[in-house]
């Protein structure tokens, strides 16, 4: 296991109150897993994927404990974080069209964030330069601005350089909703690439695209209104998914090509809760069409059938 | 979100907000004065009723100045001349703005290439430079003339503000709506994109006033400003000629500037507090 | 960078042909005739310069040539240096007269604006880095930025020069030297240029520092900040790269405030009776002296476009972006 996340549970600290946008997360990865994590916006996918790596500063820390390769990642200490990122756990931002410093040439950049994090960029230098090859980018790149590179040559120098110390979790947050389509499955097949290479262990991949999860996902979790729904290899969610949302959410995507929209699904009545003042029990069973009394209690997210986990009340009971 | 409680969001935050609100009080306390002060004075403006220079009595509030007149009739009526020099010439400032930077940043194309060399053309030529050589010239000048001369010559940082606001707004859906049914520019212009940036204009204006009350005072120090009436810029100047410096008649030249370093400092402290209420990633959490 | 650099010239070319117009377009078209406006005012002349002035006023002027050999003679003039005469101090050229009172100017911009420029950068960074210090840095420094320039000064001297009595309050050095390249020269030339300094230093300060904390601040919010926080950059990294970004908008700052900047030193000069340009306007207003009035008015013009154009070039160097022919650049 080279992931293994217990209780989780992050919230946001608005004027109004406490926004429970993540609450008791449960799950683990294995070493070269590759799972996609996908949900309608404001599921709670993104705050999961950033608090592994960067509480920003609305996020509190509430509860749970995050175990990577075993060692214990302090997510609530900003300053002990510091030492993981990067070197353990690494991020590929929604942003990085902007993600890097416009006065800055790039290789001046790269070589100032190394050295600034203790390592020899004489050293890393040359490893550097085959993974530029790799992603097809010239090493002139590194001596040139960010304004230089055109969108998805900004996209690939990101993605090697935060995959450049080997991290053992990556996270890619959003990172194809920039590109057009031929990059963006250029831009997955190579994170599949780096994960053969083991230029990293396991992946988290959020998006709201499943198109491309089931292209490169071993395995897709499924989150709703800040509580997962569902995990399993990713043949299982789309062909025999179990929770009444997953299965909602599959449903309603067009058949040709597989994508959902970021907006509230159309073919469920009602909306997602509140997160400010969430209902008890499973936020889904407003709109759930099989929901019953037993469901005013927080499901566990069982294993049901081997790597394949679900959090339902109903599907327990049809399994027992 | 809907509008209302958006407004309700905004009103909240205004209210919490402590420089916002410290700036507001202190800049309202100074225009109290302005309208009410001249009620209470003892003396007509510039009048010689004193023989020379009093200190702050109970007689002459704020002392006299070295030819006897009263200080206190001054430095009020002189508050009055500073609010109008802020209304008239800040508010033409941000007017004119808006006309450039609304027009260049809706129409783009040549309209814009030319309206952005004028605005630099005017960005350059230092405001008093110009005022220089225009005063130079007028016999006879007012109040009012220096208020527009002000407000001719410093809209340019405004529109040019003011047009990377409509630049970005112009293509947003809502305006692309606007302009399928057939709305004429204007139109649009006034309705759908000038209430969308509010909060700006209305920060850009009061920038534009605070510095259309220094720009008056410099211009008024170096005996560029109004040959009749009374403002504070012209109370230093009458101050520095009648060495009250070196005589230390201190009543004389100080109060002018309190009240236009804290009128001026309070609006922009306004506009810091206003910045935090308008731009949810400013405020403190 | 081609580009931008014509660009810039053609704008301030098209300035000082503006300007210049200007200056030769008033006189003429206000009400009465010109040279009888000027003379009336001009009261406390004696008689003889008075007669010497009319004759040459009105050649000069040349009001019987059609309106466009006027325009051209005016340009033809002002390329060979010639700004006309001096009434203030007759019969001084007045170029000469502004080319004796520009050291002192430069004298007190030059120091003011770059050491205000650098120290109030830094102290803007160095504040925005606590709670506390922010909190007492920024009322601080929006009072100092809202004092207007003569009043600071008007302070410094009265406390500085008449109460403690430690600095001279008027003049560019004491009345009982001759200029030499003496020590007790030297430093009575200090001593005379340290309050008007020190008013335009401080006021500029203010501005500068406070410009810096809020740019730090949107700096440290911008994208590039996040991605070097995820990657475990320290926070002395994160802060540099913020600072230099933040210069950028800085530096075109310092180009839109040249104008008031200038405009404070002139009422500065006022009122320490430095002998600059400001001090020249104030006597050419007095003595309603037109033509050192012009004089100064291009002499500002000039400063100022050259000036900006140094800040442009400086953009250039620490902007990538206009060095590559994009967006950006101060003005």
């Amino acid at each position: 296991m080279s992931l293994n996340i217990e209780n989780l549970t992050v919230y946001y600290q608005t004027l109004k109150g406490e926004v429970h946008a993540l609450e008791d997360a449960s799950f683990s990865l294995t070493d070269g897993e590759i799972m996609g994590l996908a949900g309608e916006s404001g599921c709670g996918k993104t705050t999961l994927g950033t608090s592994l790596i960067l509480l920003n500063g609305r996020m509190r820390y509430i509860r749970g404990t995050v175990l990577l390769d075993g060692q214990e990642l302090p997510i609530w200490d900003n300053r002990g974080m510091d030492e993981f990122r990067f070197k353990q756990v690494s991020l590929i931002p929604q942003y990085a069209m902007s993600a890097m410093n416009p006065t800055r040439r790039i290789g001046k950049m790269v070589h100032e964030l190394i050295e600034a994090r203790h390592e020899d960029y004489n050293e890393i230098m040359p490893e550097l330069k085959r993974r530029l090859d790799l992603v097809e980018l010239p090493q002139e790149v590194l001596k040139l601005y960010p304004i230089e590179l055109s969108g998805g040559m900004k996209q690939r120098m990101v993605m090697v350089l935060s995959t450049l110390l080997n991290p053992s979790l990556l996270i890619a947050d959003e990172i194809t909703s920039a590109l057009d389509v031929s990059t963006q499955k250029a831009v997955v097949e190579m994170l599949a690439e780096f994960r053969d290479r083991k230029f990293v262990k396991s992946m988290i991949v959020i998006t709201h695209d499943i198109s491309i999860l089931s292209q490169v996902a071993d395995s897709i979790m499924v989150m709703y209104a800040g509580q997962l729904s569902e995990k399993a290899p990713t043949e299982t969610i789309i062909r025999h998914a179990r929770h009444p949302y997953t299965k909602l959410l599959i449903s309603s995507l067009p058949k040709v090509g597989i994508k959902y929209s970021e907006e509230i699904l159309h073919g469920i009545p009602g909306k997602p809760p509140l997160l400010l003042d969430p209902p008890i029990g499973c936020r889904f069973r407003d709109r759930c069409p099989v929901a019953y009394e037993k469901c005013t209690q927080v499901p566990p997210f069982l294993e049901l059938d081997k790597d394949h986990f679900v959090a339902c009340w109903k599907e327990f009971e049809e399994h027992a | 979100m809907s509008e209302p409680k958006k407004k309700n969001e905004f009103l909240y935050f205004a209210m919490r907000n402590g420089k916002l609100k410290v700036g507001a009080v202190i800049v309202f306390i100074f225009v109290l004065i302005a309208i009410f002060g001249p009620k209470f004075a003892r003396y007509p403006l510039n009048e010689f009723v004193a023989g020379g220079p009093n200190p702050p009595s109970a007689d002459f509030y704020m002392g006299t100045t070295a030819y006897g007149q009263d200080v206190y009739a001054q430095f009020v009526y002189g508050l009055g001349t500073t609010f109008i020099v802020g209304i008239i010439g800040g508010g033409l400032a941000t007017l004119l703005g808006m006309l450039v930077g609304f027009v260049g940043g809706y129409k783009g194309g040549w309209v814009d290439e030319v309206l952005n060399i004028i605005t630099n053309i005017i960005l350059v030529i230092p405001t008093f430079a110009l005022l220089l050589i225009m005063v130079a010239y007028l016999k006879l000048r007012g109040v009012l003339i220096e208020s527009i001369f002000i407000g001719l010559t410093s809209w340019p940082w405004a529109a040019r503000a003011i047009r990377a606001q409509t630049f970005s707004l112009a293509n947003r859906e809502f305006v692309d709506l606007a302009k399928l049914s057939g709305m004429k520019t204007m139109k649009i212009l006034f309705r759908e994109i000038a209430p969308n940036m509010m909060s700006y204009l209305f920060m850009t204006f009061i920038l534009q006033f605070g510095g259309a009350i220094l720009t008056a005072a410099t211009l008024d120090f170096i005996g560029l400003g109004p040959t009749q009436g009374v403002s504070l810029g012209l109370m230093m100047n009458w101050a520095t000629n009648g060495s009250a410096l070196l005589l230390g008649y201190w009543w004389w030249f100080v109060p002018p500037g309190i009240a236009i370093t804290a009128v001026v400092g309070a609006l922009y402290i306004m506009n810091v507090g206003l910045d935090e209420v308008f731009n949810p990633k400013l405020r403190e959490m | 960078m081609r580009r931008y650099f014509l660009r810039k010239i053609l704008i301030y070319l098209l300035t000082f042909f503006v300007a210049v117009t200007i200056d030769w377009m008033i006189p003429r078209f206000m009400p009465g005739d010109p040279v009888m406006n000027m003379l009336s005012k001009a009261g406390s002349m004696h008689a003889e310069a008075q007669e010497v002035m009319y004759g040459y006023l009105t050649s000069s002027f040349g009001l019987d040539l059609p309106v466009w050999q006027q325009y051209v003679n005016f340009w033809k003039a002002l390329f060979h240096g010639d700004l006309g005469i001096s009434i203030l101090q007759f019969p001084k050229p007045v170029i000469d007269v502004i080319k004796s009172a520009l050291p002192y100017d430069l004298l007190l911009l030059i120091p003011s604006i770059l050491l205000s420029y650098y120290a109030g950068n830094k102290f803007g960074a160095y504040a925005a880095r606590s709670k506390r210090m922010d909190n007492t840095l920024l009322p601080i420094g929006y009072i100092l930025t809202a004092t207007p320039y003569m009043w600071l000064g008007i302070l410094l001297g009265w406390v500085f020069a008449i109460i403690l009595n430690i600095f001279p309050i008027s003049g560019a050095y004491s009345y009982a030297l001759k200029p030499a390249l003496s020590w007790t020269f030297i430093k009575s030339v200090l001593e005379h240029w340290f309050l008007p300094f020190m008013s335009l230093f401080i006021v500029q300060f203010g501005g500068w520092a406070i410009g810096m904390r809020n740019m730090i601040i949107y700096e440290l919010e911008a994208d590039y900040a996040h991605y070097l926080e995820a990657l475990g950059a320290p926070r002395k990294l994160i802060r540099r790269y913020a600072y230099n970004n933040a210069q950028l908008p800085q530096l075109s700052g310092l180009a839109l405030k040249l104008g008031v900047i200038v405009a404070g030193a002139m009422s500065t000069e006022i009122v320490f009776s430095y002998p600059g340009i400001g001090y020249l306007i104030l006597m050419a207003i007095q003595n309603s002296d037109y033509y050192l009035l012009q004089g100064c008015f291009l002499f500002i013009i000039i400063g100022v476009l050259l000036a900006n154009f140094i800040i442009d070039i400086v953009f250039v160097l620490v902007d990538p972006r206009t060095r590559l022919g994009m967006q950006g650049g101060a003005s």
